[in-house]
């Protein structure tokens, strides 16, 4: 500690405020991911009736609109960091867009899962954790989107500046931890458990 | 935005009535975004349960003060054993340590507020909501006709018993949903230290001159995020299962009660470590202060904390050696849990060291802390009894553990709670608590407590089993029971003197100036109680004790300190 000069400190600087609890809230998240992902893994094979994993399609479509969210949501993050407001809103659109194609292609396979291969969440101990899982995933989209289109409908009034710079990257690292556990859920879900 | 508080209107307009005023009083503690105020809810909230569910284990020990007691239902005592440990647990555990970190942290690091104001007090009331919920099982339901609808599946809330064809009725629908309402409190809470200490912290503090106590929320703070959040999960489960019908623990369609169990440890054993560890910081701040030495060992006493945090995430398993886990699995969580005691016992040697060829000072805080020390000693090596898996065997869910772990959690954490509100109470209210009811507080609450505690190891060996609602009279209970139903008498009647002289200094207590102790942290700077800003200028800081520096120039810490 002695190395540090103690009063030349003129640039005593700490990390922002808000990235800090963004990062801690992603931590709290991931543990309850955790346990949600884990329930699903370890009653892989244990439902005793009913429909099997075998009935699930690979959304390679949704996941594909996903994860190039993360994409376009780092142009947004630069655009605003250079103060190119309208890149800005164009990039910021495209991803609420894809936001709501993976949402809407959630709902077609949910719409199919329920009325064709009869599963629900009651249905059997692999409806449960299915839906549960890919539900808390979606879940927070949902809340992700909402807190997008928040920031849409600012951006459309005039209101977000190139100051908000920060904040917007704050709300973007949920967007991408959004889209980094989709890559688990789509692995543990589509990939190892089909 | 944290610059953005409600000027606190403590001189109400000359013109206002006196019920007027009252409510202007009373709103701006309801509207309040200030640390320091949150800070006194949560403990003032806390202290209130801590008398509620005293209340509940005072009808508990009366139940079983003799054989054959009909003194409650065995509904009623269900419910109270329930509610009795997700009180103290959740109501009582997570607001001191939360209030005690609210009010201090930002003082301690020499900042104006915590990181964020609003999410604090957005903390707070679901945290209280959720107490309010959990409570209004009581009358809920059918309540006021027959038992009320409290929980009433033990505070662990093992499957399958919690599903609804075990459970029908709303108890354990209200264990659940209060307790991820203040779940989210305690998220938010937690996130809100972290931010401040990592982001908030005046010029110079860098992060090995920080005061113990406020490592040590930082530590609690980092387990709380990967501790509470599994038990939401766990819930969210449990409330799939009873209202959408889901499986998760419904053995019948393959699911399984051992998932509960691993679930719920995952956060029951970290969640004493959450708790413990600010008790540590507590102590970390009183004993050197009333030793007068530098606290002994401070990067030790830092990796110290740190290591019991990430060894206390593998060893939950120890709470189910009876389940019939593999040997691999009972060796390893046996082995991981005696582990803990490797960094727990550096730092009750540091705390000893600090106190060797001190000048100590017995004032009330200080008793405390010293009975905590050799009360964590015997909590520690019981602790390591009950991790030997065979031992285990033999006294799972018997008296012996109930002694256990209210060593670590009455005879620790409420002592150094004890601690941290005789000796903070003089900066939070300008008012110095009546020692002489201090020392009655504390030795009747000593003696209490090795009365009951003590003799709750015996009956345990002895082969009393834990929840029970009675007993026959020819066990060879009879008498030790009645020993620990007095001795916990003896603790209600300390704790209603501390209620006592907590009201009464407040009215009559003689002023405590700025630095009663004369202590070396920086709350102690700022005026009793300290204004809405904290600090007239911001301080800087160049060693870990900057108000030594101040008071002796000639001889400053930093000259020394690496």
């Amino acid at each position: 500690m002695s190395s540090i000069p103690i009063f030349a400190d003129e640039n005593w600087r700490l990390p922002s405020r808000g990235r800090v609890a963004m990062f801690s809230l992603i931590i709290g998240e991931s543990a309850i991911f955790t346990i949600f992902v884990v329930a699903y893994i370890y009653y892989i094979g244990r439902s005793t009736y009913g429909p099997t994993p075998q009935i699930l399609d690979v959304p390679w479509f949704n996941t594909v609109c996903l994860l190039s969210s993360s994409i376009s949501i780092l142009f947004a993050e630069r655009a605003i960091e250079r103060g190119r407001m309208r890149s800005f809103g164009a990039w910021w659109a495209l991803t609420m867009l894809l936001g709501i194609v993976f949402l809407a292609g959630t709902t077609v396979e949910w719409k199919r899962l329920i009325y064709t291969d009869g599963l629900s969440i009651r249905t059997n101990l692999f409806g449960t954790t299915f839906y549960s899982l890919v539900g808390l995933h979606a879940t927070h989209v949902v809340v992700g989107l909402l807190m997008l289109s928040l920031v849409m409908i600012f951006t459309l009034l005039g209101r977000v500046e190139q100051r908000h710079a920060e904040r917007i990257q704050v709300l973007s690292l949920y967007w991408h931890f959004v889209d980094a556990v989709w890559v688990v859920v789509f692995t543990v879900v589509y990939m190892v458990g089909r | 935005m944290a610059d953005q508080t409600f000027p606190i209107p403590g001189t109400p307009d000359v013109g206002l009535s006196r019920g007027a005023a009252v409510l202007e009083w009373l709103h701006s503690w309801v509207v309040t975004v200030d640390h320091k105020k949150l800070g006194i809810l949560y403990v003032v909230y806390a202290i209130f349960f801590m008398l509620v569910a005293g209340a509940e284990a005072m009808a508990i020990r009366i139940q079983l003060a003799i054989p054959h007691n009909h003194f409650l239902s065995p509904e009623l005592y269900n419910e109270f054993f329930t509610m009795h440990g997700t009180t103290m647990v959740f109501l009582v555990g997570m607001t001191f340590i939360f209030g005690f970190g609210n009010y201090l942290v930002p003082l301690m690091i020499g900042a104006r507020d915590m990181a964020f104001p609003r999410l604090n007090a957005f903390s707070f009331w679901m945290t209280a909501f959720g107490g309010l919920l959990l409570y209004y099982s009581f009358i809920g339901g059918f309540g006021l006709y027959g038992m009320g609808s409290a929980p009433d599946v033990t505070w662990w809330a093992y499957a399958p018993l919690t599903e609804r064809a075990f459970s029908p009725g709303h108890n354990t629908d209200y264990w659940a949903l209060a307790l991820i309402v203040t779940g989210f409190g305690t998220l938010g809470a937690a996130i809100n230290t972290l931010a401040t200490v990592f982001s908030m912290r005046c010029r110079g503090m860098t992060l090995f001159r920080m005061p113990l106590f406020v490592w040590l929320m930082t530590v609690t703070s980092g387990l709380t995020l990967i501790t509470i959040t599994p038990l939401t999960a766990a819930q969210v489960m449990l409330t799939i299962d009873r209202y959408l019908g889901g499986h998760f623990f419904d053995t019948q369609a393959g699911g399984s009660a051992t998932v509960w169990m691993h679930f719920f440890w995952i956060f029951g054993h970290p969640e004493v470590y959450v708790l413990i560890l600010p008790a540590f910081g507590i102590a970390s701040e009183v004993i050197p202060v009333f030793s007068r030495k530098a606290i002994f060992g401070y990067p030790a006493m830092v990796a110290a904390s740190i290591g019991i945090a990430f060894v206390s995430l593998s060893v939950w398993a120890h709470h189910m050696f009876t389940i019939g886990m593999t040997s691999v699995s009972n060796a390893f969580f046996a082995l991981s849990t005696m582990m803990v005691g490797i960094p727990t016992g550096i730092k009750i040697f540091n705390w000893i060291a600090t106190m060797w060829g001190g000048k100590i000072r017995f004032a009330t805080p200080m008793l405390f802390c010293t009975a905590f020390l050799f009360q964590f000693l015997c909590a520690g090596l019981t602790g390591i009894m009950l991790a030997v898996a065979p031992w285990n065997w033999q006294l799972h869910n018997s008296y012996f553990v109930i002694a256990h772990f209210h060593y670590t959690l009455t005879g620790s954490f409420v002592f150094c709670m004890f601690a941290g509100i005789y000796y903070w109470y003089p900066k939070v209210t300008g008012r110095m608590l009546s020692e002489t009811l201090g020392k009655w507080h504390f030795w009747l609450f000593f003696i209490g407590f090795h009365m009951t505690f003590d003799t709750m190891h015996f009956v345990g060996i002895l082969g009393m089993p834990r929840s029970i609602y009675t007993y026959e009279p020819d066990r060879g209970w009879n008498t030790l029971n009645m020993i620990i139903s007095v001795g916990g008498l003896i603790q209600a009647i300390a704790v209603l003197i501390l209620a006592w002289n907590l009201i009464d200094s407040f009215l009559h207590g003689s002023a405590a100036g700025n630095d009663p102790w004369d202590a070396w942290t920086l709350e102690w700077s700022t005026p009793s109680p300290p204004p809405p800003y904290n600090f007239a200028t911001d301080p800087v800081v160049r060693s870990r004790r900057p108000l030594w520096d101040i008071k002796h120039p000639n001889d400053p810490d930093w000259k020394y300190e690496r």
